[in-house]
């Protein structure tokens, strides 16, 4: 037999709290992209794995659209550090206080 | 116990890809050079990939790999090298008060939660599925190019504007302003 779901699910959930506390703790526009990528992942784990258990390959169809909005978000997203940092010289989020009141 | 319902060979494949996902995960969080971070993306996606291949989601594990792994990190690293941002970040510097125990605060309460909930759906009785009835193979493609194209049919056509839009944007938002440059900087999609 294969192995069980809930093994998938930890792994999911174990990558998704790895993702938010590097989201919540790093100051790189970059990294929190890449944190971001995994925790997207991670969810994308849970949704197959609910693929296989519930027998519905939607969830395979979602994990599908997920990836092209991925690719979307992380291509616009970067277009954005690019332009932030021509003008700021940096990519650390600290220092983006223009809107500071 | 676990060995009466997995076979050994599953078992370390998963092992392995666990070890992989969660060290290259680790890895993204802790490097403090940006590079360093998008090779351990690398490992935490082929990690990903495994577990899709285990659980007979053939496509998407192969989607996954030409699709993050050779696409998104790749213009991760472009980026990376394009900016010259390659410097070393110091983690062991807290700006904000009291944000690293917060954090932890954070992830602890959500990981309760997640796992909370998961465990009221009943997932962890450790009761098996009846094998044969998600397809694999060839099957699975089949079966997830069928389901995209009849039943998310208008999501499909929207994803397909979706990216159209996200290309035109990343062009228009790395462009150089006012200098007369070639607009072809940006357009790494």
């Amino acid at each position: 037999m294969t192995i069980p779901e809930s093994w998938f699910l930890i792994l999911a959930a174990v990558i998704f709290g790895i993702g938010m506390f590097g989201l919540l703790t790093r100051r790189s526009a970059l990294i929190m992209f890449m944190c971001i990528e995994l925790m997207l992942n991670a969810v994308n784990l849970t949704f197959v794995t609910f693929s296989r258990s519930l027998h519905d390959i939607g969830g395979q169809a979602s994990v599908f659209f997920i990836l092209v909005v991925a690719a979307a978000e992380v291509t616009v997203g970067l277009a954005i550090v690019v332009a932030i940092f021509r003008r700021r010289q940096s990519t650390a989020v600290d220092e983006l206080s223009e809107l500071r009141g | 116990m676990i060995a009466m319902t997995t076979t050994w060979p599953d078992l370390i494949v998963f092992i392995a890809a666990a070890a992989m996902a969660v060290i290259g995960a680790l890895g993204i969080i802790t490097y403090r050079n940006p590079v360093h971070s998008a090779l351990s993306l690398i490992l935490t996606l082929l990690g990903v990939a495994i577990a899709f291949l285990e659980q007979e989601a053939h496509f998407l594990a192969a989607v996954q790999v030409i699709v993050y792994c050779g696409a998104i990190v790749v213009l991760f690293l472009f980026v990376i090298m394009f900016l010259g941002v390659d410097n070393q970040e110091d983690v062991t510097i807290e700006p904000l008060v009291a944000q690293r125990p917060m954090a932890y605060a954070s992830v602890v309460v959500t990981m309760v939660g997640i796992l909370a909930m998961l465990s009221r759906g009943g997932w962890s009785t450790g009761a098996q599925v009846a094998t044969g009835a998600s397809p694999s193979g060839a099957e699975n493609v089949q079966a997830v190019g069928s389901a995209v194209f009849t039943t998310y049919l208008f999501a499909f056509e929207a994803t397909a504007a979706l990216l159209i839009i996200a290309v035109v944007g990343a062009v228009l938002l790395a462009r150089r302003d006012r200098t007369g440059e070639s607009i072809s900087e940006g357009a790494d999609a």
